[in-house]
């Protein structure tokens, strides 16, 4: 896996994509979350932020400080692309990496896994039986997007794994688990979503005032389990 | 000091240069869409340019001042009145206990800004003063203003701005130094990491049509109305980062150009970015205005970034020395 492949380009004047494969891989997903922590542990003056993605990183930083700090390159990008490949250079093996292990209490009650028994159906499975299958498996969060505090987790086995609602919800209640396709996501607040609910929790995902204002982050891993009713 | 507001516009929210090294948790920046506006309001008010101002949509708001206050109004031309004063925008305006700014016209462009000297004291949330829409938190309770708000100032507005009392700034911004609004104007974009991927075709229309901005466009993002493009084979994308300014190809062909409220990722190919010194030109388009693309090579972009860097610094020190002096 080593410097298979990375293409690094700019998305705007002041961040850069780093990008390891252009497909969902545990390994370039490990690559992501250990380049971003570098650089975080390591900054450059002037960096903002390093965000992990499923098989990317991407930098962002203040275009005048890399600019004002690193004249001797002939733009801000040779600059922070010399500290990227150096930092490349030094990642820790990716095997080593320390994974958090998250476990959440779902209720699969009827009025919080509103398409569950869709779910069970289209699948030829009992409701029990989905239940079972989706918390036999420890999964992983890969990355955090669309919402704030919203964990982008796989893979869903797939006996269960089905494509996003034709017809997405206006307003998904708070702490809905869902499913689309191999993933699993639980959602931070109330919002409009298409993924399939298949039950609910009462742990806060989200938690704006505190230090580190989500739960889950990129590199956890994740079990769910049926909260007793 | 504070305002209070009397009417509250459509959409009035507080909003700064943005709220960073949160997207790790999936926390959009937010922030002014126009936020060259934002910073010379700043600016030319003696305050730090990540100041929070007031970003107000058309119909905008309607602010009672309750006590004296310098401030400053920038971007759209909404035709502002401080009770029967008609005030110009890029200036510094002292506003009398009880007078009334009023916006009854929109004249030109889409977002108008109001900043004060000293700054709203607004509610930060990881160091920022941008309301999030979506979590309901930062800005004034997480949320747009309605009619009865009180905000605050956070510090008291320095006497001696103005020199004897006047009424008016005798200075005002360079028109050399404003984002060149236009109604159709041709933005300049670094290609992205999928534009090689499109047709010769698809290239050719990107380059040379121009497109309309679409009435289902809001502050996540401006969806584009023109001739479809494709990529020669449809790529299966992988979510990754997105930024302000990405202009991402929808699978119907249409495109998006990610504005100030966009998600932290984004699983569609990634046509190119507007450079950030023209966001605001794209920032003030309204239904139905059109918009053109020019491609420029990153170096450019960097270049031109870097010249309107320099350009606001010198704006400051010019600033400074004018109040020093006054």
């Amino acid at each position: 896996m080593e410097n298979e492949r990375v293409i690094i380009f700019p998305l705007g004047e002041s961040a850069m994509t780093i990008e390891f494969a252009d497909a969902i891989s545990l390994a370039a997903n490990k690559r992501a979350i250990s380049l971003a922590r570098r650089l975080t542990e390591n900054p450059f003056d002037g960096l903002i932020e390093a965000v992990p993605a499923y098989s990317s990183t991407t930098i962002f930083y203040d275009f005048s400080i890399v600019k004002k700090n690193f004249s001797a390159f002939p733009t801000a990008f040779a600059a922070v692309r010399n500290f990227v490949e150096k930092a490349l250079t030094e990642l820790p093996d990716a095997e080593n990496e320390n994974s958090r292990l998250i476990e959440i209490p779902v209720s699969f009650a009827a009025h919080d896994a509103l398409d569950l028994s869709f779910i069970a159906e289209s699948k030829s499975l009992s409701e029990q039986q989905v239940i079972e299958i989706f918390t036999n498996r420890v999964y992983r969060v890969f990355m955090l997007g669309f919402l704030p505090g919203f964990a982008y987790m796989g893979e869903v086995d797939e006996r269960i794994a089905a494509p996003r609602r034709a017809n997405p919800r206006l307003q998904v209640p708070a702490g809905s688990v869902a499913v689309a396709g191999r993933q699993t996501g639980i959602y931070p607040f109330a919002s409009p979503g298409g993924w399939h609910i298949i039950g609910r929790t009462d742990v806060e995902i989200f938690t704006p005032h505190s230090a580190s204002p989500t739960l889950l982050q990129t590199g956890d891993t994740v079990k769910f389990y049926a909260q007793q009713q | 000091m504070s305002i209070i507001i009397q009417k509250p516009g459509i959409l009035t929210t507080f909003q700064d240069t943005g709220r960073t090294g949160a997207r790790q948790y999936g926390i959009n920046p937010n922030g002014a869409m126009d936020r060259t506006a934002a910073r010379l309001l700043n600016i030319l008010l003696g305050n730090n340019e990540n100041e929070t101002v007031l970003e107000m949509n058309f119909p905008a708001a309607e602010i009672k001042f309750v006590e004296n206050a310098f401030f400053a109004v920038g971007g759209a031309d909404f035709a502002a009145r401080l009770d029967e004063k008609s005030i110009k925008n890029w200036r510094v305006y002292h506003a009398e206990q009880n007078s009334v700014l009023r916006f009854p016209e929109k004249k030109f462009g889409n977002l108008v800004y109001l900043a004060v000297n000293g700054g709203f004291a607004v509610e930060k949330w990881l160091g920022s003063g941008s309301t999030n829409l979506m979590a309901k938190i930062g800005g004034f309770q997480g949320r747009k203003l309605e009619k009865g708000d009180t905000i605050n100032f956070q510090s008291k507005s320095r006497a001696q701005f103005l020199p004897g009392g006047a009424a008016q700034s005798s200075f005002k911004i360079a028109a050399s130094l404003l984002p060149f609004y236009s109604r159709f104007p041709t933005v300049r974009v670094v290609a992205g990491a999928e534009f090689e991927l499109l047709t010769a075709h698809g290239e050719q229309v990107f380059r040379h049509y121009d497109f309309v901005v679409s009435p289902d466009s809001n502050r996540m993002g401006f969806r584009l109305k023109g001739a479809p493009i494709y990529l020669l084979n449809q790529k299966e994308m992988v979510s990754a980062a997105v930024n302000f300014g990405t202009i991402q190809l929808l699978p119907d062909g249409q495109m998006i150009i990610l504005m100030a409220d966009h998600q932290t990722s984004g699983g569609y190919p990634r046509l190119g970015n507007v450079i950030e010194t023209d966001l605001p030109l794209v920032a003030q388009l309204g239904a139905n205005d059109k918009i053109a693309f020019y491609l420029i090579a990153p170096d450019e972009a960097e270049n031109v970034l870097h010249q309107h860097e320099k350009d606001l610094k010198l704006l400051k020190i010019g600033v400074k020395y004018a109040m020093q002096s006054s």
